[in-house]
């Protein structure tokens, strides 16, 4: 479900000089399917799928794969259509050191929102 | 050519709340019925602008929405650099009923959103006799906190930012684009810790499930207008006050937290029935 994250965000210019000042890498967690996706100054620099022995990460979202499915839809149904509307609803984990996902919230938002841009063209 | 104005004016009002001198700025604009409008935590009555450039609304009543201490135009009082801003029942309910008072409004309606939508139910129960009616939007007796509020006012955090990306996603992902990034500019401005102030009523000493059951619509009518994308304020919320006060609640398609400024047209559509009530009670 990530296999577009990387050439969404990177084909965003707007997006990219929204983040950036963001330089981290973070956990997406679909279930048990990990992924460690790495930002540089905005772009997504790496997509890595797990297994991992030992990752190392600033701050992981951990939701089971029919909410991320959900969450990706191009009109998501109501309750799905955010991140703060999962964890309102205990449906998704934010945790970690949250300071660059807080300090960028808009921006993280929108990266993690792009998965949904395919199907809406 | 003349110059296009809005029919709106602005202005500021001079007037004591909760016992200290405030410098208050206020919009308004048509006649009739007056309709004190209160906008929601960490904004100003900037959303109330869509109605009040809407003829349909203003023809038959005062629409005035003043920005609270701290928010907007509205300065905090003097000497609000030595404490930390922060919203209480007791305070809010005594500054609404003043502030109608240094404005001699008779009976007005108030209408308030999310943080105005909780208001608006302790002032069913505790100042029904003063008000024509009353408007709950995303109004719900209670919202647990969902998130740290602490990083909503931080120095290396920016507070607009952050402020306007917790508050993004209540917006109706159908809302047009630009009534979302109007509503989250609002939020962009707001001055440091006053969101954050405001949550501490919204979230944890607004908390009105106890007294839901006192409030009668007979002393003063009570409506509901709630958006289906509203997850802080939610539709189950709303319908909850509905069935236990007996007002009328309407869930509103295609909107969410701020329907008067994500989407006022929409919006409108749904407040115009309301409003008809109101005139003819």
């Amino acid at each position: 479900m990530l296999d577009t994250i990387a050439r969404r965000v990177n084909a965003d210019a707007n997006l990219i000089r929204r983040g950036r000042f963001v330089d981290t890498t973070f956990m997406v967690a679909i279930g048990d399917a990990y992924t460690l996706i790495r930002i540089q100054e905005g772009r997504i620099a790496s997509v890595t799928p797990g297994p991992f022995i030992t990752p190392d990460y600033s701050f992981a979202l951990r939701a089971s794969r029919d909410v991320w499915e959900k969450f990706w839809r191009p009109l998501p149904p109501l309750g799905f259509t955010d991140i703060f509307a999962l964890v309102k609803q205990k449906l998704m984990k934010v945790e970690g050191d949250l300071h660059p996902f807080m300090s960028n919230l808009l921006y993280f938002k929108d990266v993690l929102a792009a998965p949904r841009r395919e199907a809406k063209r | 050519m003349s110059p296009r104005f809005e029919p709106i004016t602005g202005r500021y009002l001079h007037c004591e709340l909760l016992g200290k001198p405030h410098r208050l700025y206020v919009e308004e604009a048509g006649g009739g019925i007056p309709l004190l409008c209160l906008h929601t935590a960490g904004a100003d009555a900037r959303q109330y602008r869509g109605l009040m450039n809407d003829k349909r609304v203003t023809e038959n009543f005062r629409v005035i929405a003043f920005d609270m201490p701290w928010h907007g135009k509205s300065s905090p009082p003097a000497g609000w650099q030595d404490e930390e801003y922060q919203l209480s029942s007791r305070d809010y309910v005594r500054m609404i009923v003043e502030v109608a008072d240094a404005l001699e409004l008779d009976k007005p309606v108030a209408m308030g959103c999310s943080i105005g939508g909780r208001i608006v139910l302790h002032l069913a129960c505790e100042q029904a006799e003063r008000f024509r009616a009353l408007i709950g939007l995303e109004s719900a007796a209670y919202t647990a906190p969902y998130y740290d509020l602490s990083w909503l006012s931080r120095p290396d955090v920016h507070g607009g930012m952050v402020c306007a990306g917790v508050v993004s996603g209540l917006i109706a992902p159908t809302a047009p684009s630009e009534g979302r990034w109007e509503t989250l500019w609002h939020y962009m401005q707001s001055g440091p810790g006053v969101f954050k102030g405001d949550l501490h009523f919204y979230m944890i000493d607004g908390d009105i499930r106890g007294r839901v059951d006192t409030i009668d619509i007979k002393r003063c009518p009570l409506f509901l207008l709630t958006g289906e994308y509203d997850y802080s304020c939610t539709a189950e919320g709303t319908l909850d006050v509905a069935k236990r006060t007996g007002a009328p609640a309407t869930i509103m398609k295609d909107l969410g937290h701020f329907p008067m400024s994500e989407n006022p047209e929409k919006f409108v559509g749904y407040l115009l029935p309301v409003l008809e009530k109101i005139r003819n009670l």
